[in-house]
């Protein structure tokens, strides 16, 4: 293994994103923080959902789901026995879940593992279809996990959802794992697992012919992006303190489909870009919503301005940039056409 | 032999594709499967890399019984094949499409992948020279970090039979290799097929429309109409055969 300049580039970015955290976690205020909170999480979650989406070509819609079981597994983990007794209004917490009880580590672990499980047992009766019908089947699979929240409070308190969540996640957590998702996700791609998986994206029955059981690649990627996705899920519940079944709804996952499309499907950094202008852009438009001041002309305040331009300024990116903003390729790759 | 396909019979619904077709490729040849349009010849490609599940007969690859077997673990076994129109990973490179030919060729496991282990590494070196050698063989080594589309028709279809290649195969299918090509492309193509088939120790089962290309190229053809057998022998006696003559151009006796 030989180092090459790239190594340097790739040690000097990671450096950089260390320190920003650092940084931001000390000295930016805290409104800022949970904006940069926000960001990281949601990159973990469009990282982990561009890996089935755009690198192995399978349109499905189920990171809701995901989340909303790594957002209650970690949350059971983290809660007390004590607190969980006085909060489980509607009925007593089964054994199971008094029994749960970690530190945070292990207990976002527990939601990714738990995820992926569900993943691989899902993958099963989900890959015996393609395309739309994919898309419909998982889509199911996101209406099931809420609806299952929603009526078990022997497990997750039901409609009620889970409140006082300690609060452990900070930007260290989520900022380090975002990297270490982002690393996870390049390392993938570059390697038979990556290129198999966008053979499937691109002909399967050509994967197929060439040896590629395109089921594994199919599960696998599946697996991983639901591993990633619970431990998102994780610690958003350990950010906001508080969860309850509507907040997993599928406008998350649309949220998330925003973000890759933007960022180009199959591309990791553009699934970054996507994430910083979706999250990042609609915070900044936030000064529409206020009374503003225009050449003189006081105009009001008009709520809901802010989503409208928002999403005009989507459509024509959108417009220019067919295939989301990096189209397939990653960063490095963009410039490697250039300097050619 | 190394391929017998035995008694096959292959229906759609009611029309019947392949009728109670046998035949058998010899180790080392290069067996052409002709005949017009609509007589069955991709699907038998099909039946024999397990795309297509047969309604009845065996087909048999090594003296081992094939069918059944699903399509991955049979090239697996040693068949590969090309596609009659070509089907190249249109998003990647041409090095990436040959690299896909060694998926399970090479051996380092999802996890040795994600923590970029040392047998990552060293798998990945050898099956990338091994890919640029096949590809340095078929004298497109210079394109390999070029997207695949970017290509002539006649490199693609180069990069297809470089693909299949790579995953070792003992047998080759080559599904119309010369359509689309000029007589130069074809001439090149068919001394690459002719080397690579001796460096490999390679059989070939080719269909093919192009009669020179065939007669140049196969020990034996077997020449389909309406799923049926109606000529096996020589390419150059196939050509003068008078059913052979009639599928092709229509009876002139009745008319």
């Amino acid at each position: 293994m030989l180092i090459e300049k790239r190594h340097f580039l790739q040690l000097f970015f990671l450096l950089v994103t260390i320190w920003f955290i650092w940084y931001a976690q000390n000295h930016l205020d805290p409104y800022t923080v949970s904006i940069l909170n926000n960001i990281a999480i949601f990159a973990i979650l469009a990282l982990s959902y561009n890996l089935i989406n755009g690198i192995a070509g399978q349109f499905s819609l189920e990171p809701n789901g995901f989340v909303a079981i790594g957002a209650y597994v970690t949350a059971l983990f983290l809660i007390p026995g004590s607190t969980k007794l006085d909060m489980f209004a509607l009925e007593d917490p089964a054994p199971v879940i008094m029994a749960m009880h970690s530190t945070f580590l292990p207990a976002l672990i527990m939601s990714g593992v738990v995820a992926a499980i569900i993943a691989f047992i899902l993958s099963v009766p989900v890959f015996r279809v393609r395309g739309d019908y994919l898309a419909i089947v998982t889509l199911g699979f996101g209406f099931i996990i809420r609806i299952f929240a929603m009526n078990n409070p022997k497990y997750t308190n039901g409609a009620m959802g889970l409140n006082d969540i300690p609060s452990v996640a900070n930007l260290y957590w989520c900022g380090f794992i975002a990297v270490i998702t982002f690393i996870v996700m390049i390392n993938i791609i570059y390697s038979k697992f990556g290129r198999a998986m966008k053979a499937v994206r691109d002909d399967e029955d050509a994967a197929t012919a060439m040896g590629v059981n395109t089921f594994w690649m199919k599960t696998y990627a599946f697996m991983t992006s639901a591993f990633f996705e619970g431990i998102g899920g994780g610690l958003m519940a350990s950010l906001l303190t508080t969860i309850s079944p509507d907040q997993f709804t599928f406008l998350l996952t649309f949220q998330l489909l925003i973000i890759i499309v933007l960022g180009g499907l199959g591309s990791m950094s553009g699934a970054i870009l996507g994430t910083i202008l979706v999250m990042g852009g609609s915070e900044w438009l936030r000064f529409l919503d206020q009374d503003m001041d225009i050449f003189g002309y006081h105009t009001g305040a008009h709520p809901g301005l802010r989503m409208v331009v928002f999403s005009i300024l989507l459509i024509i990116l959108m417009l220019f940039a067919r295939k989301g903003l990096f189209g397939n390729k990653e960063l490095t790759e963009i410039f490697k056409r250039v300097k050619k | 032999m190394i391929l017998e396909v035995k008694n096959v019979t292959m229906k759609f619904g009611g029309v019947t594709a392949i009728d109670n077709l046998s035949f058998g490729v010899k180790s080392g040849e290069i067996f052409g499967l002709i005949g017009p349009n609509g007589a069955g010849k991709t699907t038998i490609f099909n039946i024999i890399t397990g795309n297509y599940k047969q309604t009845a007969g065996e087909v048999f690859f090594m003296h081992e019984l094939i069918s059944g077997i699903k399509p991955n673990i049979i090239v697996q076994k040693g068949i590969a094949r090309t596609f009659q129109n070509i089907r190249l990973f249109k998003s990647m490179t041409v090095l990436d499409n040959v690299l896909i030919g060694f998926h399970n060729d090479a051996n380092y496991t999802f996890f040795e992948s994600i923590l970029r282990l040392p047998r990552y590494f060293s798998t990945e070196k050898r099956i990338k020279e091994a890919a640029m050698q096949i590809l340095e063989r078929f004298g497109i080594a210079r394109f390999a970090d070029y997207p695949a589309t970017a290509l002539s028709y006649g490199n693609q279809r180069k990069v297809e039979i470089a693909r299949a290649l790579a995953t070792e195969p003992k047998l080759l299918l080559l599904d119309e290799p010369a359509a689309g090509m000029n007589p130069i492309e074809t001439e090149d193509l068919s001394n690459i097929i002719k080397n690579i088939k001796e460096e490999y120790g390679l059989s070939i089962l080719l269909i093919e429309h192009d009669m020179k290309f065939v007669n140049n190229m196969c020990d034996r053809v077997l020449v389909l109409d309406y799923g049926e057998e109606i000529f096996k022998g020589k390419p150059s006696d196939a050509i003068v055969d008078k059913r052979v003559i009639a599928a092709y151009l229509g009876d002139f006796t009745h008319a």
